[in-house]
C-alpha cells in the first residue's frame, strides 16, 4: 500500500481503496470505518458514565441522553464490533484458506459500501433533528411514539448496512465453500474461518427478520400503515419476536469469530496445536445451530406464558454446555504448551475470566423466574458488557496486534500494548462488576439520572471511575497507531514467530494476488507441518506458475450505495409534507437499479497477471498489476 | 429433611452476610433484601445459582491459573516445541457431562418456579359470602406515573398503591400509551405492561412498610418508555388486613370539604383552574380520571413520584411540570390559565387543598 | 474464460451453469440468497398470519368476505405455466439452442406480465372497494405479503427482458449461462412463494 502511496500520490491511492474489490484493501476500509464509529461509539458511552457519575446530574438532558444511550448501543453493535470484525474476516479469511480472493470481489465492495453509507446516514441524526431515543432495540410502541426523525435515521440507516452485511455473510460462505486450496478439507480449516463461516451462516438466516421488522418500522412510521399500531388492530410484540430472532444470533455473529480469534492466539502462543480442535468445530456448530432457538429469553416479561418461559429458559441452558467445552479446550491447549505473553496472548489470557463471567451471568438470566427481576436492570447491562467487551471487543484489540503486521507489513508497539491493555482490562472489570450489584439493588437499566435516596451513588461512582481507564486505554492504542505507522519498521512473512495457518507463510502485506501459487495443503496448521518439516519456503504448491485471473476495480459499489442513501433521504422526508420527497426517492432508487443494470450489462472480465510479472514480483521487484 | 432445611437456612445467612458485606441496597428497593414471597423465591434462586456458578468458577481458576503459570516460555526457555497433542476423548466427555448436570441442578426449580409464580387458580375464587378470596388490583401504567384501580372495593388510586401482607395480591398490568413494565424490587420481580394485552400476575407482601426508614416500598418502571422513564417511580405502602380494611372503607367515602380557609380558596381553584377536569379528588374515582387519581394526596410520599413530599415542590411542580419530568402530560399552567403562570396566593391555596386530601387520618 | 470462444451443441458444456469458477461461485451464492429470501417471506408469513383479519374496532373487511378464488385460482395458473416454460427454456440453453431458449423466455415473461397485470387488477379491485394500504393491520399485512411477492416478480421480469436483450446478438457462452439460469431459478423460487401465498392467504382466507 505505502509503495503505491509513494508511486501514484494521495489522490490516487484514495481512488485506488474507493474502488478497490481488493479483500485486503476492503479489509483496512472495514477496519478504519469501524475504528471510527468505535471512537464515536465511546464518545457516547463516556457521555454515558458523566452524567451517570452522580446523582441528580444534569449534564445530560432526559432527552439527549435517551438518543446518546440509543445511538451507544447501536453504533457499537452494528456500526463498530461488527464491521471491525468483517474487516478481520476479510483481512485474513482468504489467506486461511488459500484463495486469492473472495468468492464475489465486486460484491465484497459493494457489501462495504453500503455498511459505510448506511452508518453515516444514520449519525447524520446528530446535525438532523435529533437521533433515535428509543434504545437499540427500538421497541416499536415507543418508536412509533417518538416525535423526531431519529427512528427513521435509525430504520433507513440498518436496513442499508443490514443489505451489506448480509452481502458479506453469503459472500463468505461462497468464499469457503468453493475457494479452498487444493488438500485444505473443512476439517483442516483454521478455526477463525470455521467461526467465520457459521457467523456468516447466522447473518444469512438473521439479518431478514431484522429487515423485515425494519420495513415494517418504516411503513408504520412513513407510509401509513398499521402493523404495531395497536388502535388499529396492530401488535407492538410483532416486532419484539422479529427483533429477537434476528437479535439473538447477532450476539453469535459477533462473539463466534471472536471466539476464532482467540483460538488462532491460543495455539500460536503456546506453540501447540489447538486443544480438541474436532470439539472445538462442533462447538461452533451447535452454538450457531441452539443460536436461533433462544431468542423468547429476551422475552420472558413480555407475557409469554410459563410454557413458552420453560422451554425457552432450558434451551438457553443448554448452551452453556458448548461453551463451556471451547473454555477447557482453550486452557487445554494452554496446558503443556510454551507460552509467551505477546499482547495478543495478553488480550487471550484476560478474555478467559471476563468471559467466563460473562457466561455464568448469561445462564443466571437464563433462569426464567431469575430473570424477572434480573431483566431490564443494571445486572442485564453489565451481563452483555462482559460478554461484548470481555469477548467482543478484547477480541477485536487482539486481532488489531496480532494481525496488525500482516495487513501493514510493521508491528504494533508491543510495550504500548500492553499499556493499553492494562488499562483496557482493569478499567473494564471495574466499569462493569459493580453494575451487576446496582442491578440487584433495583436499579432498572436505560435510566438517565437516579435520586439520592436510592443508595446507587457510590457504585456509579466507581463505575464512571473505571470508564476512565478505559477510555485511556484506547487513547494509547491510537498513539501506538500512529507512531507504528510514522516508524514503519517492515516485518517479514512471520513476524510472531510462531504461526502456523497459510497466512504467515505469505509476506506481509501479502501481494494483491496473495498467492502466487495455490498452496497444497497436507493438514491443519498446514504453515507449521511445512516449517517443522524444514521447508524453507513454508508451502508446497497444488499448481505450477502461470497467469493469475483477476477481478477489475470498479467504482458502481459506491454509487450503488449512495443511491440508497440519497432515496432514504426521500423516503425519511415523505411524512412531512414536502414535495421534493417522492422524486428523490424515484432519483435515488434509479440511480440503485441503474446501476446494477449497467453492472449486469457490461461485460467484466477482469484481467490478467502474467507468468513473467510473477516472476518478477519474486525477486522483489514490484509490479502494481494496473 | 428438616437437617437439609437448617443447611440450607444456613447457607442462605451466610450468602446474605457476604451480601451485606458487599453492599445491599436499600430495603425499600433492593432485590437482595426480599420483602415478599416471589422476592424470596427469586432471592434463593439467585442463591443457589450464584453458588453453582461460583463452583464453575473456581474449577475454571484452578486450571487457568496453573496453566498460565507453569507453562511460561521464560520458564521452559525459547527453543522449547511442545508436544502437539490432538485431544481426549475422555477430558471431552467429562467437560460436556459435568456441566449437563450443573444445568440440570439448576433447571428443576427454574422450571417448577416459572409454572408456580404464573399460577393464577386463586385470583377469581369467591368465599362464601360472595367475596372475592384474593384482593386484585387493576395497574394501569401510562406517560410517567401508574393508576391503580381496586374493582371489587370500588376504589381508583394513582402513584401508591396500598396493599394488605402476608395474603396473594393479583394483579392485572398494562398500558395506556407505550409499553412500560411493573417493577418492586424488594417484592417480586416483573412484568411488563404492554399496549395490546392484559398481563396477570400476583405477589405477596411480608413485610409492613411503616417499618422501613422511608415509610414505603419503591416501585419502578423498568421499559425505556420515553425521555422521563427514570422518573416513571411509584411506591407502596403495605399494611396489616385491618389497617387496610379501613383504608379501603375511608377511600369510598365522599370526601369531606376542608375546614381551613385557605384550603376551601383551593378547592374552589381547583375547579376553576379546570383541574378537576383531569384529576378526580375522590377515592370513587367520580371525576377526571385522565390524570392520577389525587384522593390520597396529603398521604403521600413523594410529589409526583420523585419529589420530596413538601408544600414547595409540589408549587413547583404545578408551576412548571415539564422541568420536573420531561415530556410528562401535565399541562403547564398557561395552558389553563389565560396565558399566565399561577400567582404566589393561587399555589398556595392549591397545595393547601392538595395535601388537606386524605383518607388516612 | 473466454467470452469470444464459439461454442457447438457438441462442445458445450453438460453443466454450462457451473462449468466456470464465477459459474459454480455464483450458483452456490444464489441458493444462499434463496435461503435468505426464505426467511424475509417466513418472517412476512408469520406476521400475516399473527395480523389476520385484526383491525380497528368496527373494520367491514375480513379475509373470507374479500378474497375471490376465481381470479387468484387463474394468477396461480398462469405462474406455474411459466414456471415451467422457464424450465423449457433451460432445457434448450443446456442443449445450446439459443433461439429455442429466448421463445421460451418470452413466453415466461408474458406469462408473468399477465400475472403481474392481473395482481394490479386484483389491487386496484380491492382498494376500490375500500379496502386500502392504511385500512387497518390486516390490509397492511396484506399488502405488504403479497406486494412483497409482486415486487420480486417486477424484478425477475425486468431480469429477464435484460439478459434476453443484451445477449440477443451473442448468444449463449459459459459468462452469461449462469446469469440464464440464476433468473430461472429465482422464478421458480417466486413460484414456490406464490403458492404458499395462494394456500395461506386465499385458500385458508376464504375458508377461514
Amino acid at each position: 500500500m505505502s509503495s503505491n502511496a509513494q508511486k501514484s500520490g494521495f489522490g490516487a491511492t484514495v481512488w485506488d481503496y474507493i474502488t478497490s474489490v481488493d479483500h485486503k484493501k476492503i479489509a483496512i476500509l472495514y477496519l478504519m470505518s469501524g475504528g471510527l464509529f468505535f471512537l464515536i461509539g465511546g464518545i457516547e458511552a463516556m457521555m454515558i458514565r458523566i452524567q451517570l457519575m452522580k446523582a441528580g446530574n444534569d449534564f445530560l438532558s432526559a432527552g439527549t441522553y435517551n438518543e446518546v444511550m440509543t445511538m451507544h448501543g447501536t453504533t457499537m453493535i452494528f456500526l463498530a464490533a461488527m464491521p471491525l470484525l468483517l474487516g478481520f474476516m476479510n483481512a485474513i479469511m482468504p489467506l486461511q484458506i488459500g484463495a486469492r480472493d473472495v468468492a464475489f470481489p465486486f460484491l465484497n465492495s459493494l457489501g462495504f459500501w453500503l455498511f459505510f453509507f448506511g452508518g453515516i446516514f444514520l449519525n447524520l441524526s446528530w446535525f438532523l433533528g435529533g437521533a433515535p431515543d428509543a434504545g437499540w432495540t427500538n421497541y416499536a410502541s415507543l418508536a412509533l411514539a417518538s416525535e423526531s426523525h431519529g427512528i427513521d435515521f435509525y430504520a433507513l440507516g440498518l436496513t442499508i448496512s443490514g443489505f451489506g452485511t448480509l452481502i458479506s455473510g453469503i459472500n463468505f460462505l461462497v468464499t469457503i465453500i468453493n475457494m479452498r486450496a487444493p488438500g485444505m478439507t473443512y476439517m483442516r480449516m483454521p478455526l477463525f474461518t470455521w467461526t467465520t463461516f457459521v457467523a456468516s451462516a447466522l447473518i444469512l438466516l438473521a439479518f431478514p427478520p431484522l429487515t423485515i421488522a425494519i420495513f415494517f418500522m418504516v411503513f408504520d412510521r412513513l407510509f401509513g400503515s398499521h402493523f404495531f399500531d395497536v388502535a388499529a388492530g396492530g401488535n407492538t410484540i410483532i416486532w419484539e419476536h422479529l427483533f429477537w430472532i434476528f437479535g439473538h444470533p447477532e450476539v453469535y455473529i459477533l462473539i463466534l469469530p471472536a471466539f476464532g480469534i482467540f483460538s488462532e492466539i491460543f495455539a500460536i502462543f503456546s506453540r501447540k496445536r489447538l486443544f480438541g480442535y474436532t470439539a472445538l468445530v462442533f462447538a461452533t456448530i451447535l452454538i450457531g445451530f441452539y443460536g436461533f432457538m433462544v431468542w423468547a429469553h429476551h422475552m420472558f416479561t413480555v407475557g409469554l406464558g410459563p410454557t413458552a418461559n420453560a422451554i425457552f429458559a432450558l434451551a438457553t441452558m443448554i448452551i452453556a454446555v458448548p461453551t463451556g467445552v471451547k473454555i477447557f479446550n482453550w486452557l487445554l491447549t494452554i496446558w503443556g504448551g510454551s507460552v509467551s505473553f505477546a499482547t495478543p496472548m495478553l488480550y487471550a489470557v484476560g478474555f478467559i475470566p471476563s468471559f467466563v463471567a460473562g457466561g455464568v451471568t448469561g445462564v443466571m438470566q437464563a433462569m426464567a423466574p431469575l430473570d424477572y427481576q434480573l431483566h431490564d436492570s443494571y445486572f442485564i447491562v453489565a451481563h452483555f458488557h462482559y460478554v461484548i467487551v470481555g469477548g467482543v471487543v478484547l477480541a477485536i484489540f487482539a486481532a488489531t496486534h496480532l494481525y496488525w503486521p500482516k495487513m501493514f507489513g510493521t508491528m504494533l508497539s508491543e510495550k504500548l500494548g500492553k499499556v493499553t491493555f492494562w488499562l483496557f482490562f482493569i478499567g473494564f472489570h471495574l466499569t462493569f462488576f459493580i453494575q451487576h450489584f446496582l442491578g440487584l439493588m433495583g436499579m432498572p437499566r436505560r435510566v438517565y439520572t437516579f435520586g439520592a435516596d436510592q443508595g446507587w451513588d457510590l457504585f456509579n461512582a466507581i463505575s464512571s471511575a473505571g470508564a476512565v481507564f478505559m477510555a485511556l486505554g484506547v487513547i494509547i492504542m491510537l498513539v501506538n497507531v500512529v507512531l507504528t505507522t510514522v516508524k514503519n519498521e517492515r516485518v517479514g512473512n512471520d513476524p510472531w514467530g510462531d504461526g502456523r495457518t497459510l497466512e504467515w507463510a505469505i509476506p506481509s502485506p501479502p501481494p494483491f494476488y496473495n498467492f502466487a501459487q495455490t498452496p497444497l495443503v497436507r493438514g491443519l496448521d498446514t504453515y507449521w507441518i511445512e516449517k517443522m518439516e524444514g521447508n524453507k519456503e513454508g508451502m508446497i504448491y497444488a499448481e505450477p506458475l502461470g497467469d493469475i485471473h483477476m477481478p477489475n476495480n470498479s467504482f458502481l459499489p459506491v454509487v450503488m450505495s449512495f443511491g440508497l442513501f440519497v432515496a432514504s433521504f426521500g423516503a425519511l422526508y415523505h411524512p412531512d409534507d414536502l414535495p421534493w420527497t417522492i422524486p428523490v426517492i424515484v432519483l435515488g432508487l434509479l440511480i440503485t437499479f441503474g446501476s446494477m443494470l449497467l453492472r449486469s450489462l457490461k461485460d467484466d472480465l477482469g484481467f490478467h497477471i502474467h507468468k513473467e510479472d510473477l516472476i518478477k514480483d519474486r525477486e522483489g521487484v514490484k509490479t502494481d498489476g494496473h | 429433611m428438616i437437617n437439609g432445611l437448617k443447611k440450607w437456612r444456613l447457607f442462605t445467612l451466610m450468602a446474605a452476610l457476604i451480601f451485606f458485606l458487599a453492599g445491599c441496597g436499600r430495603e425499600e428497593i433492593s432485590t437482595l433484601i426480599p420483602a415478599g414471597g416471589v422476592a424470596q423465591d427469586q432471592f434463593n434462586l439467585l442463591l443457589l445459582s450464584s453458588a453453582v456458578m461460583l463452583f464453575v468458577i473456581i474449577v475454571v481458576t484452578i486450571v487457568y491459573v496453573l496453566a498460565i503459570t507453569k507453562f511460561r516460555r521464560s520458564k521452559l526457555g525459547d527453543e522449547m516445541i511442545p508436544e502437539q497433542v490432538e485431544g481426549s476423548a475422555k477430558l471431552e466427555f467429562l467437560w460436556t457431562a459435568i456441566p449437563i448436570v450443573l444445568i440440570i441442578i439448576i433447571a428443576i426449580p427454574t422450571v417448577y418456579q416459572t409454572f408456580d409464580l404464573a399460577d393464577t387458580r386463586t385470583m377469581d375464587v369467591e368465599a362464601e359470602d360472595g367475596s372475592m378470596t384474593n384482593l386484585t388490583v387493576n395497574v394501569v401504567a401510562k406517560l410517567y406515573w401508574w393508576e391503580f384501580e381496586y374493582p371489587e372495593q370500588g376504589i381508583v388510586t394513582a402513584q401508591e398503591l396500598v396493599v394488605p401482607t402476608d395474603q396473594r395480591v393479583y394483579f392485572n398490568v398494562v398500558s395506556a400509551d407505550v409499553k412500560h413494565s411493573f417493577w418492586i424490587p424488594s417484592i417480586g420481580g416483573k412484568i411488563d405492561a404492554n399496549p395490546e394485552n392484559t398481563n396477570t400476575f400476583y405477589l405477596t407482601f411480608d413485610q409492613e412498610s411503616s417499618e422501613l426508614e422511608d415509610g414505603v416500598f419503591y416501585g419502578k418502571c423498568a421499559e425505556l418508555c420515553g425521555p422521563s422513564h427514570a422518573l416513571m417511580d411509584f411506591k407502596v405502602k403495605t399494611m396489616n388486613a385491618e389497617d387496610f380494611e379501613q383504608w379501603v372503607t375511608a377511600m369510598q367515602e365522599e370526601p369531606t370539604s376542608p375546614s381551613d380557609e385557605l384550603a376551601q380558596t383551593g378547592e374552589q381553584l381547583f375547579t376553576e383552574k379546570t383541574c378537576i377536569g383531569c384529576h378526580a379528588t375522590s377515592g370513587v374515582g367520580t371525576t377526571g380520571g385522565v390524570g392520577p387519581n389525587l384522593a390520597t394526596f396529603g398521604d403521600r410520599n413523594r410529589v409526583a413520584g420523585i419529589l420530596e413530599h413538601n408544600e414547595e415542590n409540589l408549587k413547583a411542580w404545578i408551576q412548571d411540570p415539564q422541568q420536573f419530568k420531561p415530556g410528562n402530560q401535565m399541562p403547564d399552567p398557561s395552558s389553563y390559565n389565560n396565558g399566565e403562570p399561577l400567582t404566589e396566593q393561587e399555589l398556595d391555596a392549591l397545595a393547601a387543598y392538595l395535601m388537606s386530601l386524605s383518607v388516612e387520618q | 474464460m473466454d467470452i469470444n470462444k464459439k461454442y457447438t451443441p457438441q462442445s458445450w458444456p453438460d453443466h454450462p451453469e457451473t462449468a466456470t469458477m464465477e459459474g459454480k461461485n455464483k450458483f452456490v451464492g444464489f441458493w444462499l440468497l434463496l435461503a435468505a429470501e426464505s426467511v424475509t417471506f417466513a418472517s412476512l408469513f408469520a406476521t400475516y398470519l399473527a395480523l389476520k383479519d385484526k383491525g380497528p374496532s368496527g373494520m367491514e373487511f375480513t379475509a373470507a368476505e374479500l378474497f375471490e378464488l376465481p381470479l387468484v385460482f387463474a394468477m396461480t395458473m398462469i405462474l406455474l405455466t411459466s414456471s415451467l416454460t422457464s424450465v423449457y427454456a433451460m432445457y434448450h440453453m443446456k442443449n445450446h439452442n439459443f433461439k429455442s431458449m429466448q421463445a421460451w423466455l418470452m413466453i415466461t415473461v408474458l406469462l408473468g406480465a399477465s400475472f403481474l397485470g392481473l395482481e394490479i387488477y386484483e389491487f386496484y379491485h380491492y382498494v376500490h372497494e375500500g379496502f386500502g394500504y392504511t385500512n387497518s393491520a390486516f390490509s397492511s399485512a396484506f399488502y405488504t405479503l403479497v406486494g412483497t411477492h409482486g415486487a420480486h416478480v417486477l424484478f425477475g421480469l425486468g431480469w429477464f427482458i435484460a439478459l434476453m436483450v443484451r445477449n440477443a446478438k451473442r448468444g449463449l457462452n459459459t459468462y452469461n449461462a449462469p446469469k440464464f439460469f440464476l433468473v430461472s431459478l429465482y422464478w421458480h423460487f417466486i413460484d414456490v412463494v406464490w403458492v404458499f401465498i395462494f394456500t395461506v392467504v386465499y385458500l385458508m382466507g376464504v375458508i377461514g
